[in-house]
């Protein structure tokens, strides 16, 4: 009977913390626009007071790889002229994911070597926050690309550079906060994260042409032993 | 052991024959006689535009000479004129039937002039008055001639500072205008067409080919010495390989073996039309992924059967409705591209078969059918449209006589007879258009990426939908406005009413 009243009361227990992570996520999620409208404070905030959560910000880059891929469809062909076979879906979307990866554990590497208070969740976290615009954006960009002619399409042109630009120096300025630097390190380790980037690309090369050719040299002896046989 | 060691060779013999015949036929497949590019450049197999009448060999002709080394072409109402270089003479056709043609005359000799023998004669050129000029490369001069080939006036070197004294002067194609005046691409002169008045007085240059020079060329060039500098290419303009000048009196030059970079960069033009000040008025509106398309022929220059490089324009002719067909000596092709840069159509190749040419060096027309000079072969092969390519042609008439309907009906069986060709569907789009069928018009221009006359037809449709629904578009906005002022003012006159001081005092 006491072991039937005990786990009642640590069910409502976890239905409470479900609701109290809900909350959170959805506040979390709000904090974006305040992070895009008050990059510093906000990019401060979002680690250093935990106003921001790792779901929110998946959510966010789900929605920025949704809006590019709902893109290709829905924009009018005035501005955006698909070769649809060249398309491949999975490529499309790793072509977001794979660059964020090498960025986010590039960025980490480097950072918390020098002093970066942010851990690899918080980077993350901080590049995901700073990707909101572009979604903000593009996407009623894409609804009112349907309703213009080429003439009036200059402000397309503009806006679209304009969320990408916005991107950018959110993601710069967003780390900045999250590892606690000055401007001028940031910078430095801004580039200094790009050239990660390089040499884990050139890293991952070699490692996957060694595995190829070490898988070839063992089908080869396989093939080998079978014309013998 | 020996069975499976001849089972395993026979087996790769069959792979590798399987192989082999596999690439042979990709290669046959690849290479159709008509097709168009679509917006993305892809290759677009085509029914054929034209098909060959019949190739005319010397003695098809009735010719007791063969024909050697024709550099060109001239039609005059029913008459060809060949110029056959090699025997110094020109040979006059005139066309009886439909396919029939017959010797009228041989010119070789004139009356009248101090050479009255012709030498090398590179091009002929008849005007509306009906005088023959005659650009006798071998003797220097551009003769002009009566009917009765009596020496009329004679067009000299021309004098001018740029060129030497003891350079030859060498007129390779000349065009006449209705006034009478004389334009003409000389050998060794690269300062544009040499242009003569009617009375034989040379009166300056005019439309001279851009210049490319890259930048890495001029760099070198500025670091160079003296000597060094002398054996370096010199930038200058390229000569034009041939001219025509069309009803309305523009020069369409064309010129061939230009720099592939140059020309993917747009910085040489392949063809050109000039106005009368000698600048370039083409139009190159061709809607195509990466800016306007290309008139520069084929767009892929692969190499293969000892052909590589670009097109090289040899000869343009311009029918009557504005649409100029070019021909490609490198692969032996013709490509046919309207008033807009649009390419129609393209078809030919290099080979021995009717249809296929060795070097064509000449194209000219009669009506809508088109003769080529092949130089090596000594033929003439004369094309006729097909049903598909007359549609095309009547589709563009129609539209440009202004018979909306009939040009829709038109382009809708050339699209029947060829789903790929972006013009059909652009055809329709524009009918529509003009039509002022809008809506119906905008799927069109959207299946074939036709921006601009897309946004065209959406603005009038916009502008009509709007004047449609304006009511329903105000109600709209004054909505948006209203409800929230309405339902501020509900809250406000709430909030006055639970503070109002009667209800205050009561509660308490």
């Amino acid at each position: 009977m006491a072991r039937a009243y005990q786990k009642e009361e640590s069910k409502e227990v976890i239905k409470e913390r479900r609701a109290q992570q809900k909350k959170r996520y959805l506040e979390s999620l709000k904090f974006g626009f305040y992070c895009m409208t008050h990059p510093i404070d906000g990019f401060w905030k979002l680690t250093h007071e935990k106003k921001g959560t790792i779901g929110a910000a998946t959510t966010i880059l789900i929605v920025t790889i949704l809006v590019r891929i709902l893109k290709l469809r829905y924009t009018s062909f005035l501005f955006l002229q698909v070769y649809w076979e060249d398309i491949n879906i999975f490529l499309y979307i790793a072509s977001i994911l794979f660059p964020l990866a090498l960025w986010v554990i590039g960025n980490w590497a480097l950072t918390t070597l020098f002093d970066g208070k942010g851990r690899l969740g918080d980077v993350y976290m901080g590049t995901c926050y700073g990707m909101l615009p572009y979604a903000v954006i593009q996407f009623p960009l894409m609804i009112v690309s349907n309703f213009v002619t080429i003439e009036e399409g200059q402000f397309y042109e503009v806006l679209s550079v304009i969320s990408l630009i916005l991107c950018l120096l959110l993601i710069v300025n967003g780390l900045a906060q999250v590892h606690a630097f000055s401007p001028g390190k940031n910078l430095l380790f801004t580039v200094a994260s790009l050239f990660a980037m390089l040499v884990m690309i050139f890293i991952l090369m070699i490692f996957f042409s060694m595995i190829s050719q070490g898988v070839a040299y063992f089908i080869s002896i396989g093939r080998e032993l079978m014309f013998r046989i | 052991m020996k069975n499976k060691i001849a089972k395993i060779v026979t087996t790769l013999a069959v792979v590798i024959g399987v192989g082999f015949s596999g690439l042979a036929t990709v290669e046959a497949g690849e290479d159709n006689y008509t097709y168009t590019y679509d917006y993305w450049g892809d290759v677009q197999e085509s029914p054929d535009v034209y098909s060959v009448a019949k190739v005319y060999t010397y003695k098809d002709l009735g010719l007791s000479q063969n024909i050697s080394n024709a550099e060109s072409l001239f039609v005059a109402g029913d008459n060809v004129y060949i110029c056959d270089t090699g025997n110094n003479r020109i040979v006059v056709l005139q066309r009886k039937g439909a396919d029939d043609f017959e010797v009228v005359r041989e010119i070789s000799q004139i009356k009248g002039a101090d050479i009255n023998t012709l030498s090398e004669p590179a091009d002929v050129a008849v005007s509306d008055d009906g005088y023959i000029y005659i650009a006798d490369r071998g003797n220097a001069r551009i003769l002009k001639v009566d009917m009765d080939l009596n020496y009329v006036l004679q067009f000299n070197k021309p004098v001018d500072l740029a060129l030497t004294e003891d350079s030859v002067f060498k007129p390779d194609k000349i065009v006449i205008d209705t006034a009478g005046r004389v334009y003409c691409s000389a050998k060794g002169i690269n300062k544009g067409l040499v242009k003569y008045e009617n009375d034989g007085t040379f009166s300056g240059f005019v439309g001279a080919t851009r210049v490319a020079y890259n930048f890495t060329d001029y760099l070198w060039k500025k670091f160079a010495s003296q000597e060094q500098r002398a054996k370096m290419e010199s930038f200058v303009p390229t000569e034009y390989d041939n001219v025509y000048m069309d009803s309305e009196g523009f020069i369409y030059a064309c010129a061939g073996g230009m720099e592939e970079e140059d020309l993917k960069a747009g910085t040489v033009d392949a063809v050109r039309k000039l106005n009368m000040l000698g600048s370039d008025i083409l139009v190159r509106n061709g809607a195509y992924y990466d800016g306007d398309f290309p008139v520069y022929g084929d767009l892929y220059w692969g190499g293969g059967g000892g052909i590589s490089g670009p097109s090289y324009f040899k000869d343009v002719t311009v029918l009557d409705n504005d649409l100029y067909v070019c021909l490609d000596q490198n692969r032996g092709r013709l490509f046919g591209y309207d008033d807009q840069g649009r390419m129609v159509y393209a078809f030919g190749g290099s080979g021995n078969m009717d249809g296929y040419f060795r070097k064509p060096v000449s194209i000219e027309h009669m009506d809508k059918d088109l003769l080529v000079l092949d130089q090596l072969d000594c033929s003439i092969t004369l094309f006729i449209p097909t049903e598909y390519g007359s549609l095309i042609y009547t589709a563009m008439d129609q539209f440009e006589h202004g018979e909306y309907d009939a040009a829709q009906a038109s382009w809708e069986q050339v699209k029947m007879l060829n789903g790929n060709y972006s013009l059909a569907y652009i055809g329709i789009g524009r009918s529509l258009l003009r039509k002022g069928e809008y809506k119906e018009a905008m799927p069109y221009f959207e299946a074939k990426y036709d921006d601009e006359n897309y946004s065209r037809a959406f603005q009038q449709y916009r502008k009509q939908w709007i004047r449609e629904n304006l009511i329903g578009i105000v109600v709209i906005i004054l909505a948006l406005f209203l409800v929230p002022m309405g339902i501020g003012r509900v809250y406000q006159i709430k909030e006055e009413i639970d503070n109002a001081d009667i209800f205050k005092l009561r509660r308490k």
